[in-house]
């Protein structure tokens, strides 16, 4: 009994992933039918039993409804983000006299959760003119390619580029 | 007419595409090229995906397709990430008219 109370407690994180990957097997193999969802609740079963106690570190963080509020909010502002990024490359690349000023920014950031950290990094590659090259942890600094240099100075660059999702992804999971 | 947006929804994605491959050929060095490469890449592939969603529906296409958005969007940056870092560390020099290379100047 008390072995099941063990296994239950910490299983969190499989479940999250034995449901995420049901959901993929799903979407692959639509339009459902029993013997795929089957085959998928053995596979999904399998993986989340082999490689489950990686996937998530806090699985309680799932629970707050607040989270997700604030993920969908991130959402759109992502994607205009994106999209003005997009713009603005394509009118760098078109144009005849390739106006840019590249170069390699220091950031900081508060944020020291690793989920937080990759969406932050994969945030700043994907919006306008900047690259993230690398992250140290330790010293909460990411190094950033970009395009158009407004400012050398660590603390502008991290309120040019940072400060906006920063704000966000500290509410959805710290 | 849900067909003629996601007609749209392709051609915005080819145009993207187009202009993220010849970002690759004009930009000059490594970095300034993986710059346009994944974000222009990105979303216009994404924006074909979705438009081939539209026309498609939820049919086994389309579902597909929604899936590769989600990938795509997931793995792309990380790529461009390791590239990039993988780029600096084995020496290869940015653009001689670069600002500044912070990265070099900690001793990375």
């Amino acid at each position: 009994m008390r072995n099941l109370a063990k296994i239950l407690s910490g299983s969190g994180s499989r479940i999250t992933l034995f449901i995420l990957g049901i959901i993929t097997w799903a979407l692959l193999n639509w339009p459902p039918d029993w013997q795929h969802i089957i085959v998928g609740i053995f596979v999904s079963a399998f993986v989340a039993y082999m490689t489950g106690d990686f996937f998530l570190k806090r699985p309680h963080l799932l629970t707050h409804a607040g989270r997700y509020l604030w993920f969908f909010y991130y959402t759109p502002i992502f994607l205009w983000e994106c999209l003005k990024a997009n713009i603005d490359v394509a009118y760098r690349v078109i144009h005849p006299n390739l106006p840019i000023h590249p170069g390699i920014v220091k950031v900081r950031t508060s944020l020291k959760n690793d989920t937080a950290l990759t969406f932050l990094a994969n945030s700043i590659t994907l919006t306008p003119g900047t690259l993230s090259v690398d992250v140290d942890k330790e010293k909460g600094v990411l190094y950033v390619h970009w395009i158009e240099v407004k400012t050398k100075d660590t603390e502008e660059a991290t309120k040019c580029i940072v400060e906006k999702f920063e704000r966000i992804l500290k509410r959805i999971f710290e | 007419m849900i067909n003629t947006i996601g007609l749209v929804f392709i051609s915005v994605g080819l145009f993207f595409d187009f202009v993220g491959c010849l970002g690759l050929v004009r930009l000059p060095d490594v970095y300034n090229r993986l710059q346009a490469s994944t974000k222009c890449v990105t979303l216009g592939t994404c924006s074909i995906l979705f438009g081939a969603f539209l026309i498609h529906g939820m049919t086994a296409a389309g579902t597909k397709s929604l899936l590769c958005i989600l990938f795509l969007i997931l793995t792309s940056p990380v790529s461009a990430h390791a590239l990039a870092r993988a780029a600096h560390k084995s020496g290869v020099k940015l653009w001689e008219k670069s600002v500044v290379d912070r990265y070099e100047e900690d001793g990375n």
